[in-house]
């Protein structure tokens, strides 16, 4: 009598599907040929060793720190421009999207109807096609329209952003108590006030934390597209890396961690002043 | 009206004339908040027919509706407010209704009317909390905030869910006092539901009572006897005797 009382229902489900996860990682190992062995070969570490000796001291002459600024600017211009662009699409489908606008849900606690339902999933299936194409690929791709130089990368950034941004915001919307909005939109509002006042104080620190976090990222892309000729530092490493010019790799490494520390920094700064 | 499975309201059959003033009370899950949200047009009545000012708001279009929603004003229980937003965005948020969306947009940015909303704050003696964050703010101090937002509203049906029941006496007895000085001058009709009989019965000239989402009795305060007060609250669910007679005598609110 008393082990019925104290069993827990949950359980059971939770340790079938810790065993269920398990199995399903084993095979990928397999699939995925991880062999960290290979790492030790005396070969493989000369030539590691070869590659990352020359990366000390890092080059610091005037001309490449020259050269190294101009890039670095060059990779946040693109980074930005692309988000910016990035953003112009995907704040109006997020409100599309979700269902912070919708008035049905506020006279239904929250729930949808079968029309409205069915009207959202044009949206998310455009945001789900932009975000589906890796931007490496749309870089590829605007090269060969645009030609080799940060256009291309803004492009990709722009394309593939809009639909990570959008489907995220829609969701970080959805998360946020809805009974604000919906005891405005009760008392008259318009949609768009109703989300103003309601729904966005709560979300907005999510949102701009998320957004200083996709912009990181898209620092790191943009970074990642200068290999297929998108410009800025990820082109000059490319170039370095050919030459085996290990020094300026090092430098332009540490730069790249120096741009990452203050996205954070900034991502907190933000987040603070708007808890 | 239903909640899902639940039948909240049946067989309820209600008229208030305008400028009139109507406590609503009754035992815990009567139906007294379901009813003030189907006045306030917040949810549909799932069958049977709502007139308000004139209009039978489901039939109207989407836009018609929210033009007659911002004539209503509903205080909830526990006004929902973001807890980072400031007191005066949230007081001046009552009028979004008549405001378009640029207006509303603008004064986010930057609050148009701040002597409107001290002064609808200053009636409930919270004008210094004008800037303060409404997470800052007590369970009464919201409700005052959310009393405040609809008198900045000027609705012409005022509607209040419980409005008083987070307030020590002497505030619940003032606020309720306010409410019904604005409804009189400005020929408003109020409606409050209360869980404080005593409250309900010295503030309001007509009373009605809900059980189990039937009206029990409506009639004017005078008329409400210590029987009709029994029979309302009985509670055969409670084995030790307690609740209705021994709330009279307490002059608190029950929360």
């Amino acid at each position: 009598m008393l082990s019925t009382d104290q069993r827990d229902p949950a359980a059971l489900p939770r340790l079938l599907l810790t065993l269920l996860g398990l199995a399903l990682l084993w095979p990928g190992l397999h699939l995925s040929e991880l062999d960290p062995g290979v790492l030790l070969q005396a070969e493989n570490r000369q030539q590691m060793a070869g590659f990352v000796s020359a990366f000390w001291p890092p080059a610091h002459d005037a001309g490449f720190l020259d050269l190294l600024l101009t890039a670095t600017v060059q990779t946040l211009a693109v980074a930005t421009a692309g988000m910016s662009l990035a953003l112009l699409l995907a704040v109006p489908a997020s409100l599309l999207a979700s269902r912070a606008l919708s008035l049905r849900a506020a006279s239904s606690a929250g729930r949808l109807g079968p029309w409205s339902r069915a009207a959202r999933l044009p949206v998310r299936g455009v945001l789900i096609f932009l975000r589906s194409v890796p931007e490496i690929v749309w870089a590829l791709l605007f090269v060969r329209a645009v030609g080799l130089g940060p256009t291309a990368g803004v492009l990709a950034i722009a394309i593939t952003y809009s639909g990570m941004l959008g489907k995220v915001y829609a969701e970080i919307f959805e998360s946020v108590d809805q009974r604000p909005a919906h005891a405005l939109l009760q008392a008259g509002s318009s949609r768009l006030s109703a989300f103003l006042y309601g729904t966005l104080p709560e979300a907005a620190s999510e949102v701009v934390s998320y957004t200083v976090y996709r912009w990181e990222c898209a620092v790191r892309a943009s970074v990642v597209m200068g290999f297929v000729g998108a410009g800025g530092l990820g082109q000059q490493i490319d170039l370095s890396m050919r030459m085996f010019a290990g020094a300026e790799v090092a430098s332009m490494l540490l730069t790249f961690l120096l741009l990452v520390v203050l996205a954070d920094l900034l991502s907190r700064f933000l987040r603070g002043r708007l808890a | 009206m239903r909640h899902g499975q639940v039948q909240a309201l049946s067989a309820l059959d209600l008229q208030i004339g305008q400028g009139e003033r109507v406590a609503i009370i009754g035992p815990s899950g009567a139906g007294k908040s379901s009813l003030l949200h189907l006045m306030a047009t917040a949810v549909p009545p799932s069958s049977g027919r709502l007139e308000l000012l004139g209009e039978q708001p489901w039939a109207l279009s989407a836009g018609a509706r929210q033009r007659l929603r911002a004539r209503v004003g509903l205080v909830h229980q526990a006004p929902p407010l973001p807890p980072r937003q400031r007191v005066v965005t949230a007081v001046l948020a009552g009028r979004l209704g008549q405001w378009g969306t640029l207006r509303g947009l603008l004064n986010l940015i930057h609050p148009g009317d701040i002597p409107g909303a001290r002064a609808a704050l200053a009636e409930l003696g919270m004008a210094d909390k004008l800037f303060a964050q409404c997470g800052q703010l007590s369970g009464g101090q919201l409700q005052r905030v959310g009393i405040a937002r609809v008198l900045y509203q000027r609705p012409e049906v005022l509607l209040t869910d419980e409005p008083v029941s987070a307030m020590d006496p002497v505030l619940a007895d003032h606020s309720l006092a306010l409410l019904n000085r604005h409804a009189q001058a400005h020929g408003v009709t109020l409606v409050a539901s209360l869980h404080a009989v005593e409250l309900a019965l010295a503030h309001f000239p007509r009373i009605v009572g809900i059980r189990a989402g039937q009206v029990a009795f409506d009639c004017p305060a005078q008329a409400v006897s210590e029987a009709m007060l029994g029979a309302l609250y009985a509670n055969e669910q409670l084995t030790s005797p307690v609740t209705a007679t021994a709330s009279l005598q307490v002059q608190i609110p029950r929360c």
